[in-house]
C-alpha cells in the first residue's frame, strides 16, 4: 500500500486546480510564443507535455528559433532546471523507503516549482498517489494552455496577455509569502533572495557574464546553505509548524 | 522542420534525468541537520529570486507590474490561496492598463 489509495489521488487532483488555473494561464504565453517561432501547435503541445518547465521551455524558444546547438540546449536546459535537482533530493525525504523504484521515476516526470510546493508542504508522508492526482491535473493545464495559446493566442488583446504574465509570479509568492508570518528566517531567505537577485540582475559585470538561470542557482545554493548554517530547523520545529500550517 | 523534435526530446531528457536521479538514488532518510534545513529553504530562496526583480518585467509596463506585485504580495501575507493571489494580482495589472491611456 505504499503507492497510497485513492482518496490521495482524489486528493491531488483537488489541491492541483490553483495549479493547473495557474498553468492555462502561463503555458498560453508559452504557445503565443512558440507559433511566433514557426512551431506548430503540436509541437508546442509536445513540448508542454514532455517538459513542464515554464523557464526551461521559454528559454529554449531563443536557441530553436535561431537554430542554435544541441549542446548549447542541453546546458541551458540542465542550468536552468538544475533547481529540480535540489527539490527532487528534497522529496525524497518525503517519501517511505519502501516507494519503489517506479513510483520514484512517476513522480519525477512532475517535479516543477508549483507542484514541489505543494507535495513538500503536505503533512507526513507524501504518497506517489497524491502527486499523480498533482501531475494529471497540472500537466493537463499545461498543455491546454499551450494549445489554446499557439491556435488561438493571436486573438487576444495584448493588454490581456501582458497582465496574464503576471499570474506565475503571483503563484509563486502566494507560495512563499504566508510562512513569513511564522518564521523570521523564511523572511530573510525571501528578502535576501530578491536582493541579490536584484544585484545580479542590474550590476554592469554580473548582469553581462551571469545568465538567468546560474543567477537561481548561485543565489539559491548561497542564501539558502547560510540559513541553514545560521538558522537550523530541529525536528520538533518542523512537527510544530506542521501542525500550525493545516490552512494552506 | 525534422530538427525541431530533435531539441525536444533533448531538453526532455536533460529535464527528466535531472528530476529522477535524486528521487531514483537516494532511498535512505538524510540525517544531517544542516542538509535537512538547506533543504527546506531552497524553495523560499529559488522562487523568490525567480520573482524579483523578474516580475517588475512580467507585464507591458511598470507601472501595472508593480501594482501586480504588491496586490500579490499583501493578499499572499494574508494568507488567501494560490489562485486568489495569481487572479487578483493579473486583475489589478488589468485594471491599471485600463487607466493608463488617461493618466498618461
Amino acid at each position: 500500500m505504499n503507492g497510497g489509495s485513492n482518496k490521495d489521488f482524489r486528493q491531488g487532483l483537488a489541491d492541483g486546480i490553483p495549479i493547473c488555473l495557474g498553468y492555462i494561464a502561463v503555458s498560453f504565453a508559452f504557445g503565443i510564443e512558440a507559433s511566433k517561432i514557426g512551431m506548430t501547435t503540436f509541437q508546442a503541445a509536445m513540448t508542454s507535455l514532455l517538459n513542464v518547465t515554464s523557464a526551461g521551455q521559454f528559454s529554449a524558444l531563443e536557441i530553436i528559433a535561431r537554430n542554435g546547438s544541441f549542446i548549447e540546449l542541453a546546458i541551458l536546459q540542465f542550468i536552468i532546471n538544475l533547481r529540480y535537482m535540489l527539490m527532487s533530493c528534497a522529496l525524497s525525504q518525503k517519501l517511505d523507503s519502501s516507494v519503489g523504484t517506479l513510483h520514484r521515476m512517476g513522480i519525477s516526470y512532475g517535479v516543477t516549482d508549483e507542484i514541489f510546493a505543494l507535495s513538500v508542504m503536505k503533512k507526513g508522508r507524501l504518497y506517489p498517489a497524491y502527486s499523480y492526482g498533482l501531475i494529471v491535473i497540472s500537466v493537463f493545464g499545461w498543455v491546454f494552455g499551450t494549445v489554446l495559446g499557439a491556435y488561438s493566442g493571436q486573438i487576444l488583446p495584448q493588454r490581456l496577455i501582458s497582465c496574464l504574465g503576471l499570474a506565475i509570479y503571483g503563484m509563486f509568492i502566494a507560495i512563499i509569502i504566508p510562512d513569513t508570518r511564522t518564521s523570521r528566517a523564511v523572511m530573510a531567505v525571501v528578502l535576501s533572495a530578491m536582493g541579490l537577485s536584484t544585484v545580479f540582475t542590474y550590476a554592469p559585470f554580473l548582469k553581462a557574464h551571469i545568465s538567468s538561470g546560474f543567477r537561481i542557482i548561485i543565489i539559491t545554493v548561497v542564501v539558502a546553505a547560510l540559513a541553514a548554517a545560521i538558522a537550523p530547523r530541529s525536528d520538533e520545529e518542523g512537527s510544530e509548524e506542521e501542525a500550525k500550517g493545516g490552512e494552506g | 522542420m525534422e530538427k525541431i523534435y530533435l531539441y525536444i526530446l533533448l531538453m526532455a531528457v536533460v529535464t527528466y534525468l535531472i528530476r529522477a536521479l535524486p528521487l531514483t538514488l537516494i532511498r535512505k532518510e538524510i540525517k544531517s541537520t544542516f542538509i535537512k534545513s538547506f533543504l527546506y529553504y531552497v524553495p523560499y530562496a529559488t522562487l523568490a529570486a525567480m520573482t524579483f526583480p523578474a516580475i517588475l518585467s512580467a507585464t507591458d509596463y511598470l507601472v501595472s507590474s508593480v501594482i501586480g506585485f504588491i496586490v500579490a504580495l499583501v493578499l499572499a501575507f494574508n494568507k488567501k490561496s494560490l489562485i486568489v493571489v495569481a487572479a487578483a494580482s493579473c486583475g489589478a495589472a488589468f485594471i491599471v492598463e485600463l487607466f493608463l491611456p488617461y493618466i498618461l
